[in-house]
C-alpha cells in the first residue's frame, strides 16, 4: 500500500479548481465557443454512460449491450415528464396525448422545473433498473454471453415498442418528442437566463460518476472484482454471485438511464432512431479505448472519442478538393469507418487501451514524464513486458490478478478529473 | 379468415423459418467450437445481400450466385483470420468485443460504400414467379426456401456424421483441448466452420432478400438476433436444433404478424429467449454441460 502524498492531494484540488474555472469561463463566453460547449456537454454525458458500462464490463466481468435501450427509457421518461404542459398538444399533433399522462403532468406542474427534471430522471432510472432486474433474474444465472444477447435484444425491442404506432398517444411513435427543456433553459430564478449550460451537466456527471466510484471502492465493488477474476473462487469465498451480479447490472442500468435523460436534455428533441444499437457500440468504443476496468480511462476515453468524432475529425466526412484534385475516400460515413478500424486496432493490438485497468494517479502521471526524459537507459527494461505504449501507472498492470479482494482502503488511487470536483 | 388463409400464413412462416434456420446454423456451429457469439455473422449476411446486387448487375445470374457464395465465404474466413484468430488465448471478453467491433466495422463500411438508403435487391428469374398450388398463392421462393434448407442441412449432417473431417469438427466442439492433443488441426477446422457458416448465410441471404426486395446496412441486426435466439432455442451447438429453432421462430413471427401484432413480433422472440433460458437453458436438443473447476 502506497502512502498518500499530501502534495498530490493539493494537485487534485488544484486540478478540480482549474476545471471549474475553465467551465465557468466557457459558461460566460458560451456564444463564442458554441462548438466546444456542445461537445463538452456530450462528452460529459457519454462519460457517465461509459463509466456505467465499465462497472459491468470492466469491474464485474458481465457483458451488457443494452445501453441504447436503457438510455432510451431514461430519455423518454425525462422527455415525456418535462415537456411543458402547454406545449404537449403541439408535440403530439398527430394523435393526441393519453389523458392519464396529461393529468399526471398537470399534477406535477406545481413543482419548480429543476425539481421536476430530477424527479423525471429518477423515474426513468428506476424504470430502467426494474427492467434490468427482471432481465437479470433468468439471464444472470447463466454464462455472461446470454446477457449480451438478451440485453441487445432488449434494446432493439425498447426501440421497436417506442416507435410502435399503437403507442402513438404515449410515446408519439416515430414522430419523436420535441420541446424538451435544455440545460440552460431551466435556470433557477437567482441565476442569469441560460446559465448552467455546462455547470449543470458537469455537476450531474460528477455526482453520478462519483456514486459509481464510491460503489467500486466499497466492499460491494471488491466483490464485483472478485467475480470478474474468477466466479467459482469468488463463490467459494462466500460471495453471493447472483445478488452481486444483479446489483451491478441494476445499478449500471439505473445510471445509464439517467444519462439518457441528460442526453434528451442535450438533444432537445429525440426520436426512436437515435437509440439504435450503434449508440451502444459507440459507448463500447469509448470504454475499450479508455481501458476496461478504469474509471478515469472511461472519462478520458469519452472526451477523446467525442472530441475526435464530433469535432476534430469532421473533415473525414466532407469531400475535399485540393487544386482540382479530389482527395479520395473523403465522403459521408468515412469518419465512422475510421473509428471502427480504430476500435479493431485497439482490440487486437493495444488491448489495454489508454489506461489498462489502472486509475490515474499523480505518481504515475509524473513517472510518465520521468520515463520520457530518461528513455535511452530505461528502454531496455520497458520494451520487454508491456503491450500498451501508454502506461500511466506502471508496476500495477503486470501484477497477477488477485483472487482475494483488496483489503479495505488498499486502493492507492486519487480521483482525477471529474471526481476531484466533489472532494 | 378460412383455412386457406391459415395455410397461406403457415407457408410464409415456414419459408421465413427456412432462411432463419440457415443463418442460425452458422451461429450455432461457431458457438459450438469457439464458444463465441459471432456478432459479425448477421453483417456477413447483410454484405452477401450487397454482393448479390453488384454481381447480378455484372454477370449472368447463375454465375452471380456462385460469386456471391464464394465472396461471402472469403469475407467470413477473412474475419476469422483477422479478428478472432489472434485472440485465441485472450480472455473471452476480448474476443466478444472483437466480434462486436467487426460488426460495427461492417455496418459502417456498408453505410459508407452503399449509403444508408435501401438498395433494390435484384429479382432472380424464376424465383419471383407466382405459383398456384390448390388455393395457395405464393411466389416460387416461398416454396423453394424450406426445400433448399432441408437439403442443405441434410448434406451438412451427412458431412458431420459420415466424413472424417466431420468427425474432427464434432470432436473439437466436444472438447477443444483434447481434440488438439489428438492431432486435429484446430485452425483448419475453425476455418471450415466459418466456410460452412458463411456459405449458408449467403444462400439464406439470397432466399431472404428475394422476398424482401431491398437491403440496408442494418438489415442484419435484428435478424441476426432472432437467428441467435433460434440457435439457443434449439440448443446451441446442435445443427438440427438450430433448424428446428429457426422454423419455430419463423412460424411464430408470421403468425403474430398475421394476427396484427407486427410491432410486437420481435418482442415475442425475445420473450421466447427469456422463457427458454429460464426453463431449459440448454435448449431443445442441447446437452447439459457442467463447468469444471
Amino acid at each position: 500500500m502506497r502512502v498518500k502524498n499530501p502534495k498530490h492531494t493539493w494537485y487534485s484540488i488544484l486540478l478540480a479548481l482549474v476545471i471549474l474555472a475553465a467551465t465557468i469561463y466557457l459558461e460566460f463566453n458560451r456564444s463564442k465557443y458554441g462548438m466546444a460547449v456542445s461537445v463538452i456537454q456530450k462528452s460529459l454525458i457519454f462519460a457517465v454512460v461509459a463509466v456505467a458500462m465499465n462497472l459491468l464490463n470492466g469491474f464485474t466481468g458481465l457483458f451488457s449491450l443494452g445501453q441504447a435501450g436503457f438510455m432510451a427509457i431514461g430519455a423518454y421518461a425525462t422527455a415525456m415528464l418535462t415537456i411543458p404542459v402547454e406545449r404537449m398538444e403541439a408535440v403530439y399533433y398527430m394523435s393526441g396525448v393519453v389523458p392519464w399522462l396529461m393529468s399526471l403532468k398537470r399534477a406535477l406542474s406545481v413543482l419548480p422545473e429543476p425539481v421536476l427534471i430530477i424527479i423525471a430522471m429518477l423515474i426513468g432510472g428506476m424504470i430502467a433498473g426494474l427492467f434490468a432486474f427482471l432481465i437479470g433474474i433468468p439471464v444472470l444465472r447463466l454464462k455472461s454471453d446470454y446477457l449480451a444477447i438478451a440485453t441487445l435484444g432488449f434494446a432493439e425491442i425498447v426501440r421497436g415498442i417506442i416507435s410502435a404506432p399503437q403507442l402513438d398517444q404515449f410515446t408519439n411513435g416515430s414522430y419523436g418528442l420535441k420541446n424538451i427543456p435544455g440545460f440552460g433553459s431551466n435556470s433557477l430564478s437567482f441565476m442569469p437566463d441560460g446559465f448552467g449550460v455546462l455547470l449543470v451537466p458537469l455537476f450531474a456527471s460528477t455526482i453520478l460518476i462519483g456514486f459509481i466510484v464510491l460503489v467500486i471502492n466499497s466492499s460491494y465493488g471488491r466483490a464485483f472484482k472478485a467475480i470478474r477474476e474468477d466466479e467459482i473462487a469468488a463463490e467459494a469465498m462466500g460471495i453471493n454471485l447472483l445478488k452481486h451480479k444483479q446489483m451491478s447490472f441494476v445499478l449500471s442500468s439505473f445510471v445509464t438511464a439517467i444519462a439518457g435523460g441528460m442526453l434528451a436534455m442535450f438533444m432537445r428533441s429525440i426520436e426512436p432512431r437515435a437509440f439504435s444499437t450503434i449508440i451502444t457500440y459507440d459507448i463500447l468504443l469509448i470504454v475499450v479505448i479508455g481501458g476496461l476496468g478504469s474509471i478515469t480511462g472511461s472519462v478520458l476515453g469519452a472526451f477523446v472519442v467525442t472530441f475526435a468524432k464530433d469535432w476534430f475529425l469532421r473533415f473525414f466526412d466532407v469531400p475535399l478538393i485540393i487544386g482540382g484534385f479530389q482527395v479520395p475516400f473523403l465522403r459521408i460515413g468515412f469518419r465512422m469507418v475510421i473509428f471502427s478500424i480504430l476500435l479493431m486496432v485497439v482490440v487486437l493490438f493495444y488491448r489495454r487501451g489508454l489506461m489498462g485497468n489502472s486509475e490515474f494517479t499523480w505518481h504515475g502521471f509524473f513517472n510518465l514524464f520521468r520515463r520520457r526524459l530518461k528513455r535511452p537507459e530505461v528502454m531496455a527494461e520497458t520494451s520487454g513486458g508491456s503491450m500498451s505504449p501508454i502506461i500511466i501507472a506502471p508496476g500495477r498492470d503486470q501484477a497477477p490478478a488477485p483472487l482475494i479482494p483488496d483489503p479495505p482502503g488498499g486502493e492507492p488511487e486519487e480521483e482525477a478529473d471529474e471526481e476531484a470536483a466533489d472532494e | 379468415m378460412g383455412s386457406t388463409y391459415l395455410l397461406q400464413q403457415l407457408l410464409t412462416g415456414i419459408s421465413l423459418g427456412g432462411a432463419y434456420a440457415l443463418i442460425a446454423v452458422g451461429y450455432s456451429m461457431v458457438y459450438g467450437i469457439l464458444m463465441l457469439i459471432n456478432f459479425a455473422h448477421a453483417d456477413i449476411f447483410m454484405m452477401a445481400g450487397y454482393f448479390m446486387i453488384f454481381s447480378f448487375a455484372a454477370m449472368p445470374w447463375p454465375v452471380a450466385i456462385v460469386v456471391v457464395i464464394l465472396g461471402t465465404i472469403l469475407l467470413g474466413v477473412t474475419i476469422e483470420k483477422v479478428a478472432y484468430k489472434p485472440l485465441r488465448s485472450a480472455p473471452r471478453m476480448s474476443i466478444m468485443i472483437s466480434a462486436i467491433g467487426m460488426s460495427y466495422l461492417l455496418q459502417n463500411l456498408a453505410t459508407y460504400l452503399f449509403s444508408a438508403l435501401p438498395q433494390a435487391y435484384p429479382a432472380i428469374p424464376g424465383l419471383k414467379k407466382l405459383i398456384k398450388l390448390g388455393d395457395l398463392n405464393s411466389s416460387m421462393v416461398t416454396f423453394v426456401t424450406p426445400i433448399i434448407t432441408i437439403i442443405l442441412v441434410v448434406l451438412l449432417m451427412m458431412l458431420l456424421k459420415r466424413t472424417k473431417i466431420g468427425m474432427a469438427m464434432r470432436a473439437v466442439s466436444k472438447d477443444y483441448d483434447t481434440a488438439k492433443l489428438m492431432g486435429i488441426k484446430i485452425n483448419q477446422i475453425i476455418s471450415l466452420t466459418f466456410v460452412i457458416g458463411s456459405a449458408l448465410a449467403a444462400i439464406g441471404s439470397i432466399l431472404y432478400f428475394t422476398d424482401r426486395m431491398s437491403v440496408t446496412p442494418f438489415s442484419g441486426t435484428l435478424l441476426g438476433l432472432k437467428c441467435f435466439v433460434a440457435a439457443v432455442l434449439g440448443g446451441i451447438g446442435s445443427v438440427p436444433g438450430a433448424v428446428i429453432g429457426g422454423f419455430i421462430i419463423g412460424i411464430t413471427e408470421t403468425t403474430l404478424i398475421a394476427m396484427g401484432y407486427s410491432t410486437f413480433s420481435s418482442a415475442f422472440t425475445f420473450l421466447i429467449l427469456i422463457i427458454i433460458l429460464m426453463v431449459r437453458p440448454t435448449g431443445l436438443l442441447g446437452e447439459t454441460l457442467t463447468e469444471k473447476v
